[in-house]
């Protein structure tokens, strides 16, 4: 039987990594899919602790998370086809209309 | 000892997936890459008795999210992507702070403790089907989230519609 922690810490080493990738890419179709990688991460942390404890809360909340994750796909990425509409950058750098 | 040979191998691959998706220079590989990377959550999920979410996880992420994601990529037709800076410049400091994240999450994971145990066992859940339990549970219990959860959905469908519509010229 695998021990629960090990779940727990392969779900927070793939967060870390989402992490990471969300703060240091400039590319913001990769940025968009770290946010997915941190969700995934948290849903194995969830489906996890609903078996180990033996509740199916964990299973029904990996629901609703991937229901935000298909609403913030959906919505960034219109987003991101609006913004190369107008400016053609992808690129974080590009962005500067906002800086005052 | 096989389970955890099992574990060993999918917590290895997942863990070098997930680097590659954030290193990739080419945002279409990393859509191939984690396209790899939900197939063995999936499998992951069918080693925790959750059949009906690895269901869901193929269709849904893997059929959905990511064709999405992949028809936005070769609509957009990147070209200077290939030659572009991939990372800001202070990226040693990010890789610090994640790296101090980890260690917190580490000494929290040394101080867990197992709460009690609820009654929804392997056997009470084989008696009538995973996805029988799954759905009494989501249709009565959470009904009311739910029914939020189709509202998030319904705006998500119009506010995509209305930033994707063009602009009608004035007259």
């Amino acid at each position: 039987m695998v021990p629960l922690e090990w779940y727990i810490g392969l779900s927070a080493v793939i967060f870390v990594i989402g992490m990471i990738g969300f703060m240091l890419r400039r590319n913001i179709i990769i940025m968009l899919m770290s946010i997915e990688l941190m969700l995934n991460s948290v849903n194995i942390s969830l489906v996890a602790f609903s078996h180990y404890l033996q509740d199916l809360r964990g299973q029904i909340l990996v629901f609703f998370i991937i229901t935000v994750a298909a609403a913030e796909a959906a919505i960034g990425l219109a987003i991101l086809v609006a913004l190369f509409k107008n400016k053609a950058a992808v690129h974080t750098d590009e962005i500067t209309e906002m800086k005052g | 000892m096989l389970p955890k040979i099992f574990f060993g191998y999918f917590s290895v691959v997942m863990i070098v997936l997930s680097i590659l998706i954030i290193t990739r220079r080419n945002p279409v590989h990393s859509v191939l890459w984690m396209l790899a990377l939900f197939f063995h959550i999936a499998a992951l999920y069918l080693f925790l008795n959750a059949e009906f979410l690895s269901a869901v996880q193929l269709i849904l992420y893997a059929g959905a999210i990511l064709v999405l994601f992949l028809f936005v990529i070769m609509m957009l037709n990147l070209k200077e992507e290939l030659t572009a800076e991939r990372f800001i410049g202070e990226w040693p400091i990010g890789v610090a702070l994640g790296i101090s994240i980890l260690m917190f999450i580490y000494f929290a994971i040394s101080k867990f403790i197992q709460g009690p145990t609820g009654q929804y066992t392997i056997e009470a859940i084989k008696k009538e089907t995973h996805t029988k339990t799954i759905g009494k549970v989501l249709y009565t219990e959470y009904l009311f989230p739910f029914e939020i959860a189709s509202l998030i959905l319904l705006i998500a469908i119009v506010g995509a519609i209305v930033l994707a519509k063009k602009k009608r010229s004035e007259g």
